[in-house]
């Protein structure tokens, strides 16, 4: 799950992270309102949406007058930005955030990710503060200071010192810094981050440190333990297809081919969208029916699928360990029942209970079903009635 | 011979008398997995489809000489059962559950190194050796025994790859699914180097997915250590960039982590490496066939 700006920086002031002075705004007039509470005189209005770029996109700007802030508080809510994270289609802005302007000296970043082969947090930090990381890390990866943090010792100084020495940070700002990261990654442990990126941190003329951005993403298996970041999930931000299959147990993925495909397991799912495009086809989602799929599922997944107009066939591929066949059988029954399946459906059962399976199809004689023998073999099939062959 | 379990292997359940537990230790049983016994907290002393119950690993272990926990505890759990197990002195935890907490992961994982306790999982199918000992959730009828060892991130298609070697004329050794969570056990180097080192494994199929190095590092092990065939798939040549797939480890981010990659670099190592999961049977029996 990931949350917005404004929401990891309340997290972040929880633990001592500094932040700018701000305040989140659904309207234009809360933005004036904001801006005139927050006093000074100059102001960030920044989109809220869950994509990195949106400078870049337009959606960050900054005001030097309340007139200022309105105007564009007006321009920004309700604009559709499109950032290299958000794909063509963009994403519609329904919150922009109010924040104190910066007194900006230099640029920095910093962020704590999870390094899967060592099997422990790493903090990243780079004095190419503003650029796009995975770009700094390509270019000019000498300019990275990476620092692995063993979770059984937790933070300590000395990891503070290699990432402040490694960025050659001059010595009355190492102090400042090794706070800083500490308490970022007690951010990160308590409340099971997933990831958090601060890009820009920046350096005050001042010679203090402040998170002048923030993106957090979380481990969803750990969110029964944070009800408080659980309440901070926007659901506008997720896709209502995805979301829907969610709360059937299935696990769905939109793409642009017209070969529709059911599941289970992740990993079969991918095989079999990789199948379909191995023999001409181009798959139009990705799947999972999970491990507990019961007739009501199944039908809920062709509702899903068959709601993409591109779809001309769907491939139903189940390979039976946890979930038997029969059901599956009994939901395609089901899903003919409650749903105007229009388009070929190809079949493979295998694993548990397949002959079962084969023969409640057999026995129910529906129209545009196909079966198949194996992968392969339905894979074609599916590609070929896609094809209206 | 086989790898890591076989028909001597004493094995206790955490988690027994769930409904989880129960329905797969049953399976195991029927297989004809040694299951000795099991560990529900507060329920020790009864007795439960047939074995014995008890309230800490220790006392099963104990009790019954057990070397190998099979882990159903509900997610929250799963983290304080593998570190028991390792307290315990168990050999080797097949961690089943699905969605344990990656901060939780992290931190048994390392305990369970430091106390020299080996770890399948989680979110995994569990290990087989076939035709002697079913440790997991599989379907047991799919492998039958033969000289392929198997290694696998998806469950499915580990039954899958199974199948279809099994469908070729040929069997399975040991198969063993290494789950495709941020934080795993055993992964593809060290089964590797068991499954090289094992006379009765002659060929082995590898498979992976998007996401992570696992792969880029198993094959330059490959290339020095293994002499055998190998046949790998990767999933996920067709999935979006930065889409999560079901498995929390499959994300691609930038270049690092996708299908082709990990393809390339299994072919530079002299790996035989398949487009899509149905050649795999074929691909096998070419190479054994050698």
């Amino acid at each position: 799950m990931n949350i917005h700006e404004y929401q990891a920086k309340e997290i972040f002031a929880k633990y001592g992270v500094p932040v700018p002075k701000g305040k989140v705004a659904f309207s234009v007039e809360e933005a004036v309102e904001n801006a005139k509470e927050l006093g000074g005189k100059i102001w960030v209005v920044k989109a809220q949406i869950h994509a990195g770029g949106r400078g870049l996109g337009g959606g960050v700007k900054l005001a030097k007058s309340i007139d200022e802030v309105r105007e564009l508080a007006t321009e920004i809510l309700g604009m559709t930005l499109v950032t290299h994270q958000t794909g063509p289609e963009g994403k519609l802005v329904q919150k922009i955030y109010i924040e104190e302007g910066a007194d900006i000296a230099d640029e920095l970043y910093l962020g704590v990710v999870l390094d899967r082969a060592k099997e422990m947090p790493v903090i990243m930090a780079s004095t190419e503060g503003g650029m796009e990381i995975e770009k700094v890390a390509s270019e000019t990866p000498e300019k990275i200071v990476k620092v692995a943090v063993d979770p059984t010792i937790g933070f300590q100084g000395f990891h503070g010192r290699k990432l402040a020495f490694g960025l050659g940070l001059p010595k009355e700002q190492v102090g400042k810094f090794i706070k800083f990261a500490s308490a970022l990654y007690r951010v990160y442990m308590e409340n099971d981050a997933s990831l958090i990126e601060i890009n820009p941190l920046v350096k005050t003329g001042a010679g203090d440190f402040i998170a002048l951005d923030g993106k957090m993403g979380f481990d969803d298996s750990a969110l029964g333990r944070h009800p408080d970041i659980e309440a901070m999930r926007d659901l506008s931000e997720e896709d209502p297809a995805e979301r829907e299959a969610g709360e059937f147990g299935l696990s769905y993925v939109k793409l642009d081919g017209n070969v529709g495909c059911m599941v289970n397991g992740a990993g079969l799912a991918m095989g079999t969208m990789d199948t379909i495009n191995y023999v001409g086809g181009t798959p139009a989602n990705f799947l999972d029916v999970g491990g507990t799929a019961s007739a009501q599922t199944v039908a809920k997944g062709f509702e899903i699928i068959l709601r993409d107009p591109n779809v001309k066939s769907i491939f139903v591929n189940i390979f039976g360990g946890i979930v038997r066949c029969d059901r599956i059988a009994n939901g395609i029954l089901e899903a003919t029942k409650l749903v105007d399946v229009h388009v070929p459906v190809v079949v493979r059962l295998d694993g548990t209970n397949a002959p079962e399976a084969a023969q409640i199809l057999k026995n129910a004689n529906i129209k545009n079903v196909i079966t198949a023998t194996d992968l392969g073999d339905g894979a074609k099939k599916a590609v070929a009635a896609a094809k209206g062959e | 011979m086989s790898i890591l379990v076989d028909k001597d292997t004493k094995v206790i359940v955490q988690g027994f008398t769930g409904k989880e537990g129960t329905f797969h230790a049953g399976q195991c049983i029927d297989y004809g997995t040694q299951i000795v016994g099991g560990v529900t907290p507060n329920k020790g002393g009864q007795v439960h489809l047939g074995k014995p119950v008890f309230n800490t690993v220790q006392e099963a272990v104990a009790a019954t000489g057990a070397t190998v926990s099979m882990i159903f505890v509900p997610p929250a759990f799963v983290g304080d059962a593998v570190m028991e197990a390792a307290d315990a002195g168990i050999d080797l935890a097949v961690i089943i559950t699905e969605g344990a907490p990656v901060r939780d992961m992290m931190m048994a994982k390392a305990y369970a190194v430091k106390s020299g306790m080996k770890t399948i999982g989680p979110n995994c199918p569990g290990v087989i050796t076939a035709e002697e000992c079913k440790i997991g959730i599989m379907p047991g009828m799919v492998f039958k025994k033969g000289n392929v060892g198997l290694i696998s991130k998806s469950g499915t298609l580990t039954y899958e790859g199974a199948n279809q070697v099994c469908n070729v004329g040929y069997g399975i050794t040991t198969a063993v699914g290494i789950g495709g969570d941020p934080i795993i056990g055993l992964s593809y180097i060290q089964l590797l180097t068991m499954f090289e080192a094992d006379p009765q494994t002659e060929a082995i199929v590898m498979i992976g997915e998007i996401g992570g190095d696992l792969e880029i590092q198993a094959a330059e092990f490959i290339k020095d250590n293994v002499s055998k065939p190998v046949v790998a798939f990767i999933a996920g040549q067709t999935a979006p960039k930065g889409k999560r797939m079901g498995h929390a480890g499959a994300i691609i981010s930038g270049s690092a982590g996708t299908a082709a990659e990990k393809m390339a670099a299994l072919e530079a190592a002299g790996v035989a490496v398949v487009k899509s999961p149905a050649e795999i049977g074929e691909k096998v029996k070419e190479v054994l066939s050698k």
